[in-house]
């Protein structure tokens, strides 16, 4: 049973990794704005200069 | 293609408008003005013409008018405004109001398209910001403002920055983050618990140990790092001598984390570890439910916010941009189209025609004759003039307003909230218990004092009670919200529970900014109303284009030699025959009196009526101030009292109405009534409310579009929903009640605990059971009953 103790450390380890990821996003900015990528994932690039409505 | 006739509705391919003249066509798209001509030719020119395939119309209506960034030359100005800059690069962020849609994103992130000196640009749509790296050397912040003003998106640059003050507020608080941390430690807590709940056998005993120590690990960072502010909070309120909720959530927390300790270092319990994160978690959840906030819109405002941020000077006849703080008495000043005044002045030259809408709240721009005194904050809607400071700029006739207390003093305290009353009690009822338990079991034993104080701590740790007024009010405010009345913050609902005086503005509160009310006194043929209407289609004046829409989808003349003096009147031929529309001093020399705003039109010569515009009240007014029969309700307007019998029915009183007020005389009066221990809401919308907004215990401005400019208020509603306003405050009434509901839920699951913490038996998996329970309760109750209450009031 003491592999237990390993198992307990490494979802430990993993849980902390996803934390530090979380901090990573949350100082770089990431989630300050939720909403414009969504609009922006939307728009495609230019398909031609004759591209006209 | 020249002057030809529209036979049906044509609408502007940029902005969507109604086009009242065919001169604007190319390539068989036809535009309302040069303005949005010239931004499609822009966008054309530059291969970006898909952003008109994204949406239908998402260009903004452009009238032309002067360059007007020059004093963004000026280092000491322009420093104010960017983030960041060096020889090579520069960082600025500006807020764009129009940014409405996706197209505007599309577009403004391809501004490198139209100058290669723009590195990269970024939008934050909800914000309306938009972030420009460029380069200095190859473009200076005042080509980049003229660049965005050129395809339609003219950047607010104010001296009150908003954009600097909302990042500060995101980057100082770590709330998330603190969180992110509780959440992390209560589910990993919560996992090694649960072996102990099931039963470990004998065989097991090591892991027991192990599993406290990790328990112990985990607490540290709930403790010490996200449950950090409840202590300093708590220790701050008892040096100031008082009690609030702060103070037995803080007790909570650290006899739940010396117990936790304890017992596992003894070796004789499990301890509290997942309680003590889950009440942490739960807390910090619910404050951030509580900090709801509205991006693009801003309860802060003073004239600082819409004033312009430098003005030209005059100085031997050349021209100068100066910072409006450096602004002096018996200066020169030139303002151009569509800019405000800055500063009480006399009129030197020009013709002045000042739309006073940002002030009270009129919109048919008032014309001014020279040499008279012009009162800061309207603006200049015809063609440049020239006036002479008379007064500074923080001493005119409507910003002295801000020199008043009403404006220094701290605002915190206007109203305790239930919440901070009740807070008060309780904990010394808790207390009180906890102590009479302590010394109920000393005679007996020591240990099961002790442990019965902190099981009664614990237990009766007000979490719910934390959390009943945060859930309840960030689902009231989402019904406001929905229902397009936006608050400054949770607070405000409770405060709009109390009050019993409603007091109005009248000029843009009750009557509507944007539908003058247009009458025709006279009576013309089809032949006439055709030559009326072509004439007036040319102007861009308000009134001409009030008077268009009045006649609605009619056949258009040819009009031959038209002629417009700005703000007076237009003549023009049609068939030879000359058609004169104008004010009465344009067509006869001879002033309309002041109460009423008339545009009298003769045909060849023949005088054939007039247009009498009068104000519309809102839709719904009578209905709305009667059904507040319980509330006592006042007018105070700055107006002359010419609308005081239509408006007798509907405040049944004159003693009720004030007119002739002053912007400083609307402060006293509310100040009055609330010496007269009225809880006082104040309805009104331009600057000259602003005193009274900011006095009153609930100021509430009103305005048709949530992006213009309001002033610092507590609330902002908007005009479609200004009839909704007793259903508001009755709801408000529901919110409170459903607090104290839930309340006395929280009570009733703190005496289940406390039967059990009195005889000292906590057994840590009752406490988180009991509390996480408490917990989803009390948010379900408030979600569900805010919800109820609302359809109730039919606001959903």
């Amino acid at each position: 049973m003491s592999i237990i103790y390993f198992l307990i450390g490494c979802s430990v380890l993993l849980a902390l990794l996803f934390l530090l990821a979380f901090f990573w996003a949350q100082r770089t900015g990431q989630n300050d704005d939720l909403y414009t990528p969504s609009v922006r994932i939307l728009l495609d690039d230019e398909t031609g200069p004759q591209d006209k409505k | 293609m020249t002057e030809s006739i529209f036979t049906e509705k044509t609408t502007c391919y940029h902005c969507g408008d109604e086009c009242l003249s065919t001169s604007y066509i190319v390539e068989n798209k036809s535009f309302c003005c040069l303005g949005c001509k010239s931004v499609y030719s822009i966008l054309s020119a530059n291969n970006l013409c898909s952003y008109y395939n994204f949406n239908d119309h998402p260009g903004l209506t452009r009238a032309r008018t002067d360059k007007r960034f020059d004093y963004l030359d000026e280092p000491s100005v322009a420093k104010e405004f960017v983030d960041y800059t060096d020889d090579n690069l520069t960082i600025v962020t500006l807020y764009i109001p129009h940014i409405h849609c996706s197209s505007c994103i599309w577009l403004l992130e391809k501004l490198n398209k139209f100058n290669p000196g723009i590195l990269y640009s970024r939008i934050d749509f909800l914000k309306k910001q938009l972030n420009i790296k460029y380069d200095t050397k190859q473009l200076s912040l005042k080509q980049l403002v003229e660049l965005l003003f050129d395809i339609g998106y003219e950047p607010l640059i104010s001296l009150q920055d908003v954009i600097k003050k909302q990042n500060r507020v995101n980057t100082q608080d770590n709330l998330v983050q603190r969180i992110a941390v509780a959440g992390f430690c209560f589910g990993n807590v919560m996992l090694l618990s649960f072996p102990e709940y099931l039963g470990l056998s004998a065989f097991e005993q090591t892991f027991k140990h192990f599993f406290g120590w990790l328990n112990i690990m985990f607490a540290l960072p709930v403790v010490f790092y996200s449950g950090r502010e409840y202590f300093v909070s708590a220790w701050q309120n008892l040096r100031n001598r008082v009690l609030n909720i702060d103070f037995p959530l803080a007790l909570g927390i650290v006899v739940l984390f010396a117990r936790t300790v304890i017992e596992i270092l003894t070796q004789t319990g499990a301890g509290f570890a997942d309680t003590l994160c889950g009440l942490v978690f739960f807390l910090l959840v619910g404050k951030f439910v509580q900090r709801k906030t509205y991006h693009h819109i801003s309860f802060e405002r003073d004239y600082r916010s819409f004033f312009p941020v430098a003005v030209q000077v005059i100085t031997n006849n050349i021209e100068r941009p100066v910072p409006l703080a450096d602004l002096k008495v018996g200066q020169r000043i030139v303002l151009r189209h569509n800019e405000i005044i800055p500063a009480d002045a006399i009129l030197l030259k020009g013709e002045a025609l000042i739309d006073f809408s940002f002030v009270t709240g009129e919109s048919i721009p008032i014309s001014k004759t020279l040499g008279e005194i012009i009162y800061a904050g309207g603006r200049q809607t015809s063609e440049a003039i020239e006036l002479e400071v008379v007064k500074p700029v923080s001493q005119s006739y409507l910003t002295q307003l801000w020199n008043n207390e009403a404006f220094t003093r701290q605002q915190d305290n206007r109203m305790q909230t239930f919440n901070e009353r009740v807070s008060k009690y309780f904990t010394v009822i808790l207390l009180a218990i906890a102590f009479a338990s302590l010394i109920f079991w000393l005679p007996t034993s020591l240990n099961r004092g002790l442990a019965a104080f902190t099981a009664v701590l614990i237990v009766a740790c007000p979490c719910a009670l934390a959390l009943s007024t945060p859930f309840t009010m960030s689902a009231a405010l989402s019904i406001f919200d929905k229902n397009f009345f936006y608050l400054k913050n949770t607070a405000v609902v409770e405060q709009m529970a109390k009050i019993d005086t409603v007091v109005f503005d009248k000029t843009g509160t009750i009557t509507t900014a944007t539908e003058n009310g247009i009458m025709l006194v006279g009576a013309l043929t089809g032949r006439q109303k055709q030559m009326i209407y072509s004439v007036c289609s040319n102007s861009n004046h308000p009134l001409s284009r009030m008077i268009c829409r009045y006649f609605g989808k009619i056949k258009k003349l040819p009009i031959a030699l038209y002629k417009e003096m700005p703000g007076k009147g237009i003549t023009a031929f049609v068939d030879n025959v000359e058609v004169r529309a104008g004010s009465g001093h344009f067509m006869f020399g001879q002033h309309d009196a002041a109460d009423a705003t008339k545009v009298h039109f003769t045909i060849n010569g023949e005088y054939l009526g007039h247009f009498l515009f009068k104000q519309n009240y809102r839709g719904g007014l009578q209905q709305t101030v009667d059904s507040l029969s319980t509330y006592q309700t006042f007018l105070i307007s700055g107006d002359s009292d010419h609308e005081k019998r239509e408006l007798l029915p509907v405040f049944k009183t004159g003693d009720r109405m004030g007119f002739n007020q002053s912007p400083q005389k609307k402060l006293d009066f509310i100040q009055l009534l609330q010496r007269l221990k009225g809880k006082v809401m104040m309805i009104g919308d331009g600057l000259n409310d602003a005193g009274a907004l900011r006095q009153s215990d609930l100021g509430i401005a009103v305005t048709d579009n949530i992006n213009n400019f309001s002033p610092g208020c507590d609330a902002i509603l908007d005009g479609r929903s200004f009839n909704k306003l007793p259903a508001f405050l009755k709801f408000s009434k529901n919110t409170v009640t459903i607090i104290h509901c839930s309340f006395l839920i929280s009570l009733a699951y703190n005496l289940i605990g406390l039967s059990y913490a009195v005889s000292g038996n906590l057994s840590p998996l009752t406490a988180a059971i009991l509390m996480p329970l408490s917990t989803a309760t009390i948010i379900s109750f408030t979600t569900i009953a805010t919800h109820f209450a609302a359809k109730r009031r039919k606001l959903l």
